[in-house]
């Protein structure tokens, strides 16, 4: 009895913890999409078109769509070309924006959840934590 | 039937010009480009934000995520003791400036985010140091921007000296506009004069004004990047990044309010209005400004008689189209803008050395000097 009861409230506990990190998707993408607002868009632009040859663009982005841990590491550590984005060579340098790993968790939601982009994986900031250099 | 026809006409005419002419005039010119090139000074540097000269042999380079340079010889050595720097967005370690008489007191500024009290993001502040070799020494904190946020944009800067013995730097509107740079009681969105020892000077314009921050020397700015003192009148020139089409030049005036945001020329990067005024009593034209936007960083004027036709003329670099604007001015105008070293790169900064060539901050290269062929 004292077993049962104690490995139930461990998986409470998990359950609570679980909760706790991680905020529903959702909310993840609208929190996002100020952190976009705040570091990304002066040069992403609006859409996430992206400048052809400076900027790669984030919408219908075949780098990200596809590279989604090397797009988390971008993030996080920053980028230096050259990158191939939908056929173009992009090689610019992106600096590491200073974002916290939830932070970091939000805008990749944003960014894989906007302007007709979709995906099946949801990041959250343990994943962003495990990511290294 | 007939006149008609010619009204149909003339009005198409007339909104067929007005949409060519949305670049604000004069229209930038593009000459032959081999009549100019640049040589390394050195390379390897992501984004060279700040330079300053120690001598004619020797320049000190900031790196904005958090290095300073040494440069000497094409070598670059890192210099240490830095303070604390808070990388955030636009922030890091941004400019840097000898002290007028470095040659006999080895003292440097730097302006640069930092978060060194309790409360969660960070704001721009200002340092000086004594550079002894490759070290930093008795490094003072002269002011802080109070209060920290974790906003990514706006935090300027650039440092300059007058010729009365005052420091000038910019703050940037730290991404709060519609609290920040109207308000004189907050930091940012500003430009600030102090003495060479940190001190506020006793005829600063808001020094008796309450509760307003006593540094501040002029107001209304959104993020001054680009800063310069014109060889001839001693006056502070300014640039600064407007929003969309909004850019512009400012000569900077004590107590003077530059409008932002109230007034603009720009729009937000979405399209959408700010506002429709452009003017307001009280508030201050800019020089000029660009439409569309070049997004200005460095600038300076060229004072020597190295280049051939450049003497007086200002330039600015551009981050956005990644050329070296050359601007001319008669009679308090700009009469004609040319790109100079198109597709260079984007470029962060612009000096004029001791040597009287100009010099370019390069992202992805380093520093540049600027010749003519």
């Amino acid at each position: 009895m004292k077993l049962i009861s104690l490995i139930f409230g461990l998986f409470l506990f998990l359950k609570i913890s679980w909760l706790h990190q991680n905020k529903p998707l959702q909310e993840s993408i609208a929190d996002g999409g100020e952190i976009y607002q705040d570091f990304c868009v002066q040069c992403h632009l609006e859409s996430g078109e992206g400048v052809s040859g400076v900027f790669p663009p984030l919408a219908n982005s075949d780098y990200l769509l596809n590279n989604i841990d090397l797009s988390i590491k971008g993030i996080k550590y920053g980028l230096s070309g050259p990158i191939e984005v939908n056929g173009e060579t992009y090689d610019g340098v992106m600096q590491n924006q200073g974002l916290e790993e939830e932070e970091i968790a939000d805008v990749m939601n944003y960014i894989l959840n906007n302007w007709n982009n979709s995906s099946e994986q949801i990041i959250t900031p343990q994943r962003v934590s495990q990511i290294q250099e | 039937m007939k006149s008609n026809l010619y009204l149909t006409l003339a009005l198409l005419v007339v909104s067929f010009s007005s949409c060519i002419s949305q670049e604000n005039p004069p229209l930038i010119e593009t000459p032959e480009q081999t009549k100019y090139g640049t040589e390394t000074i050195v390379d390897g540097i992501e984004v060279p934000w700040g330079m300053t000269f120690l001598s004619e042999k020797e320049l000190l380079v900031t790196e904005k995520k958090g290095v300073l340079y040494r440069v000497s010889n094409g070598n670059k050595t890192e210099v240490g003791g830095l303070p604390e720097i808070y990388k955030r967005g636009q922030g890091g370690l941004l400019d840097v400036a000898v002290h007028p008489d470095f040659k006999s007191n080895n003292l440097i500024y730097m302006t640069l985010s930092s978060h060194i009290e309790g409360d969660k993001g960070g704001n721009t502040s200002l340092y000086q140091a004594k550079l002894n070799a490759n070290t930093l020494e008795d490094v003072k904190l002269l002011y802080k921007a109070t209060p920290n946020t974790t906003k990514g944009q706006h935090w300027g800067s650039r440092i300059v000296f007058d010729n009365d013995g005052h420091l000038f730097f910019s703050i940037g509107d730290r991404g709060n506009r519609d609290v920040n740079p109207q308000d004189l009681k907050r930091d940012g969105g500003k430009i600030y004069r102090l003495n060479l020892d940190g001190s506020i000077p006793s005829d600063n314009p808001f020094i008796n004004a309450d509760g307003a921050k006593k540094a501040v020397f002029s107001y209304g700015h959104r993020n001054p990047q680009g800063m310069t003192v014109h060889p001839k009148t001693g006056e502070i020139w300014e640039n600064e990044h407007g929003p969309k089409g909004g850019d512009e030049i400012n000569i900077i005036q004590k107590g003077k309010n530059y409008g932002w945001p109230v007034i603009t020329y720009g729009i937000n990067y979405s399209g959408t209005p700010i506002t429709d005024e452009r003017s307001r009593p009280g508030m201050e034209q800019p020089f000029y400004y660009w439409v569309p936007s070049i997004a200005p960083s460095g600038m300076a004027f060229s004072s020597s008689k190295i280049y051939k036709k450049w003497k007086g003329d200002l330039f600015v670099g551009s981050l956005k189209f990644k050329y070296l604007e050359h601007l001319v001015i008669k009679k308090g105008k700009v009469v004609k803008r040319e790109k100079i070293l198109n597709e260079i790169g984007r470029i962060r900064n612009v000096k004029e050395g001791p040597d009287g060539y100009l010099y370019i901050g390069v992202e992805g290269k380093g520093i540049l000097k600027v010749i003519q062929k």
